[in-house]
């Protein structure tokens, strides 16, 4: 086809978390506009391996912009020159012929690198494992009909609870804050009469966990929101302030 | 070897209630002591971790991903069904049972599915407990929709994100126990072989997906939730990292692997476009409630659509072909995913189909929006219609989208009993992994449910009737004979795949698999066509075994590595999936027949010789497997020709 696209790629490896990184350039050709953007790194990888090379290394899984794993700073912007995607949303259309692109990792204190474009992201677990939950166990749990919620409760609760995990929110704060993944999670379940029960505790026990695990702190510039493939807001990050404040005062 | 599926004893509303009745407990000081390893962090599986955990047992819990939230749960769209009867349209537990072994085409066993209905109330209850947020109505109480193979609406959902929000609620669940000591989480890292002794699973060999490192584990019941095995196609609906190889580990240490012929074709899904395609979107089967599938009528019209000289909004509605409506007016839209698969197949090979390629049809909101309006659309499938957008480019508000069947999800799997154990003891199986209740055609939104019951309703009652028998059974080191052998076949079978040094790539491979099986192992097949690709298969396998290339060594991370590794197992299950369909000569759901249809075009079973489980039994790497059958008996259901019309 006539419009595929050639172009040059400006890509980070790093052997493992503890070797020094450095920048490499790749060139592709005829790339299928129609390809999505990890389809494209299907293409280098295998033309890597066909020339003994060593292929990149990069999370991805689902392909379709739900499971959170894809994670690349392409040109500046974690998740690419699109809004509201993921990297596995991202395709090639968006890109023109002869560009050179730059593909990076995740960069954060949060988020060592573990080799070329993967990071380690399990302080996402570690936060949730700290109180991202409601404490009831399998069985013995009321009729799911029992306690009405308003719709517009359960409904600010989902768009809260939209939240996949990525890390794109850390990446592109320049503190490398993880409050908007933090309050995401408190909101979700102090929306909701299930989860309210323990929100203050939640919320502390969460907080404290992030500052520990050295996630930076929030000066409140809404780049996290901005990038955010899930389009989470940052009302939400107000939500837990107050839940944080309550917590305190009561402390 | 005798298949015993322990159906417990009494009428089938009172056999899950019996068990439970006498089954066999352990108390809490034993279970302190009692070691369970839980393979996969879907919905079965964190389902699972999470509960074992909080009765008190010592978890470790495996996963492949970086964390149990990615897991492929997450991208299931639509919903999850329950016998709830919230909005009193007649629906009740045995109209859920009865409606999946139609809906199976008759080829499950019943007491799995009427369990497995009796305690889907149970399952929605937990989810609104951990705060899953479910679509609600002004009044606050659950919504529900309908979904294929259904005349009620029993499915409730989270917008289009049902599988992400309740694998969530696992998640969170699985990592309060990781908070609690109670479970021990292994992320990045697969398990590369299942260590038997004296006859009994006793644990796993795992490989660090990070450093290369081999590692032993062991425990005093295995359970596998690592899902299905639709890669073999190569390209599926499943992520990337979806495999089967935890399966072939079972089945090469003597678990009867069940139905494997048993696919599912999931009938709404992006079209394929191109060679350098890694993998099929679905779109989800709930946009069926309010999208009308159609083709044009002309021959003539189809081609210009082709040619890209009509647009489809140019199709006048007399000359629209909505062949689901006309063929199935009972059902219309909504039949279940076989029959609507193979009614799109039929139009695109008869010449109607539309798209570059002529394989595809269309799935139009036109006459929902106009009845509905548009932000009503947009608030029940913004998300999918987004996804859409961005993939094709094309706006699904505007223009209908076009879709075409794919592999989704596989019915079939290791074969397990009543109590979800498999043929080798100790050895457990959960979810997409078994082939337990779906028979030959999974319904819209079961699999969701079915996850989470075996998780969280059935493995916790099931695995403490076998732990109780082994309460004086002490930890072992992992330097017993039985591991330190496990391990060096493991470490010589990756080492044997490193030492080929051929000329072809792991996915250049897997792309022949994948056509081989789509050709001949698709949605329809045939006596020779199945014969052709056994051949096709081994000489694919031999071609792995003699000519892949990896690059790289055995330590640590090696992506092809790891792929290379999974290739070989879906070589296995590929062989396994076309023998099992060569010997099934019938149609029956997902598995079509072509010399077995009626004169219609449906789906013809053969009841009298194919009321059975095919089981079939690993002979050793250069022996063809054997079969055994379960034999399958309807008491409550009368079997008769599924019919839609």
């Amino acid at each position: 086809m006539d419009n595929n696209l050639s172009l040059t790629l400006k890509i980070w490896r790093q052997n493992d978390a503890k070797a020094k990184g450095r920048f490499e350039t790749y060139s592709l050709d005829k790339v299928s506009p129609d390809s999505s953007f990890l389809e494209m790194m299907d293409i280098l990888n295998e033309q890597l391996v066909n020339e003994d090379k060593e292929p990149l290394a990069f999370d991805h899984d689902c392909r379709e912009g739900i499971c959170g794993m894809c994670s690349l700073y392409i040109n500046g912007r974690p998740h690419g020159p699109d809004d509201d995607i993921t990297t596995c949303q991202l395709h090639m259309r968006r890109f023109k012929d002869g560009e050179t692109i730059t593909i990076e990792p995740w960069r954060s204190a949060g988020f060592p690198v573990i080799k070329d474009l993967i990071v380690n992201r399990s302080g996402f677990d570690q936060i949730i494992a700290a109180g991202g939950y409601t404490s009831v166990s399998t069985g013995g749990v009321p009729d799911a009909n029992a306690i009405p919620i308003p719709k517009p409760d359960a409904d600010e609760a989902m768009d809260a609870a939209s939240c996949i995990g990525c890390g794109a929110c850390v990446a592109a704060c320049k503190n490398g804050s993880a409050m908007l993944f933090v309050s995401a999670k408190v909101s979700h379940l102090a929306l909701l009469p299930q989860g309210k029960v323990e929100a203050v505790r939640r919320a502390k026990s969460m907080v404290s966990k992030m500052d520990e695990l050295g996630f930076g702190n929030c000066t409140n510039t809404g780049a996290c929101e901005v990038e955010c493939p899930k389009g989470i807001s940052i009302a939400n990050i107000a939500r837990l302030n107050r839940e944080y404040l309550c917590a305190k005062i009561q402390d | 070897m005798k298949l015993d599926s322990r159906i417990p004893q009494g009428p089938l509303a009172k056999k899950w209630e019996n068990y439970k009745n006498n089954q066999k407990l352990v108390n809490p000081s034993n279970k302190r002591n009692l070691d369970i390893i839980v393979v996969g962090t879907g919905l079965a599986g964190a389902s699972a971790a999470a509960s074992f955990g909080e009765m008190g047992f010592k978890v470790k819990s495996f996963t492949i991903q970086d964390s149990p939230r990615r897991a492929h749960s997450i991208a299931a769209q639509g919903g999850i069904n329950a016998a709830k009867n919230y909005p009193n349209d007649g629906d009740s537990v045995h109209r859920l049972f009865y409606d999946t072994v139609k809906g199976g085409d008759y080829r499950a066993r019943e007491a799995n599915v009427y369990r497995l209905a009796q305690v889907s109330n149970d399952i929605i209850d937990q989810c609104v407990a951990q705060g899953v947020p479910f679509a609600r109505e002004y009044g606050g109480l659950l919504d529900n929709r309908s979904f294929g193979g259904a005349q009620v609406s029993r499915t409730f959902y989270a917008k289009g994100q049902t599988g992400q929000q309740l694998l969530i609620g696992a998640y969170q669940s699985l990592m309060r126990q990781v908070n609690a000591g109670t479970v021990d989480l292994h992320t990045r890292t697969e398990i590369v072989e299942i260590v038997i002794v004296n006859g009994k699973a006793r644990g796993v060999i795992a490989r660090n997906l990070v450093t290369g490192e081999f590692t032993r584990h062991f425990a005093h019941a295995v359970v596998l939730a690592t899902g299905g095995y639709g890669n073999t196609f190569f390209l599926s609906t499943n992520a990337m990292g979806s495999n089967g190889s935890a399966l072939i580990k079972a089945f090469e240490k003597g678990a009867a692997f069940a139905n494997p012929c048993f696919a599912q074709i999931h009938p709404t899904c992006i079209p394929v476009h191109g060679e350098f395609q890694s993998k099929l979107t679905l779109m989800s089967e709930s946009l069926r409630n309010d999208g009308r599938i159609w083709v044009p009528k002309k021959k003539e019209d189809a081609e210009a659509i082709r040619a890209n000289t009509l647009k489809p909004t140019d199709i006048k509605e007399e000359d629209r072909d909505y062949y689901l409506e006309r063929r199935y007016p009972a059902f219309g839209n909504l039949v279940p995913r076989d029959v609507a698969s193979r009614a799109a197949k039929e139009r695109c090979d008869a010449g109607f189909g539309v798209g570059a390629t002529g394989l595809a049809v269309y799935l139009d909101f036109k006459s929902s929006i106009e009845r509905l309006g548009e932000e009503t659309i947009r608030s029940r499938y913004g998300n999918l219609f987004q996804m859409y957008d961005k993939i094709v480019d094309d706006n699904p508000y505007e223009t209908p989208m076009m879709i075409y069947p794919a592999i989704h999800y596989t019915m079939g799997g290791i074969w397990v009993d009543y109590e979800l154990q498999t043929t080798v003891p100790g050895l457990f199986a959960a979810g997409e992994a078994n082939f337990s209740d779906h028979g030959a055609n999974r319904l819209g939104a079961s699999a969701l449910m079915q996850g989470l019951a075996d998780g969280y309703f059935v493995l916790p009652y099931t695995i403490q009737n076998y732990l109780a028998d082994d309460i004086r059974t002490p930890r072992m080191t992992g330097e017993e004979k039985e591991f330190v052998d496990a391990e060096n076949a493991a470490k010589a079978k990756f080492e044997k795949i490193l030492a080929v040094k051929g000329n072809r790539t792991v996915d250049n491979l897997h792309k022949e698999l994948g056509l081989v099986m789509w050709d001949f192992v698709g949605m329809a097949r045939n006596k020779e066509g199945l014969q052709h690709a056994i051949e096709r298969i081994g000489e694919i396998k031999k071609e792995f075994w003699t000519n892949v290339k990896i690059p790289g060594t055995t330590s640590g991370m090696n992506v092809e590595l790891e792929k290379a590794s999974r290739l070989s197992d879906f070589i296995t299950i590929g062989d396994l999936m076309a023998r099992d369909a060569l010997q099934r000569e019938e149609s029956c759901g997902g598995h079509f027949r072509e010399e077995f249809q009626t004169e219609e075009g449906e789906a013809l079973r053969q009841d009298e010789a194919f009321a059975y489980a095919a089981c079939w039994m690993y002979q050793g790497e250069n022996n063809a497997p054997v079969m055994e059958k379960e034999d399958l008996t309807f008491d409550v259901v009368k079997i008769a020709q599924r019919n839609y019309k």
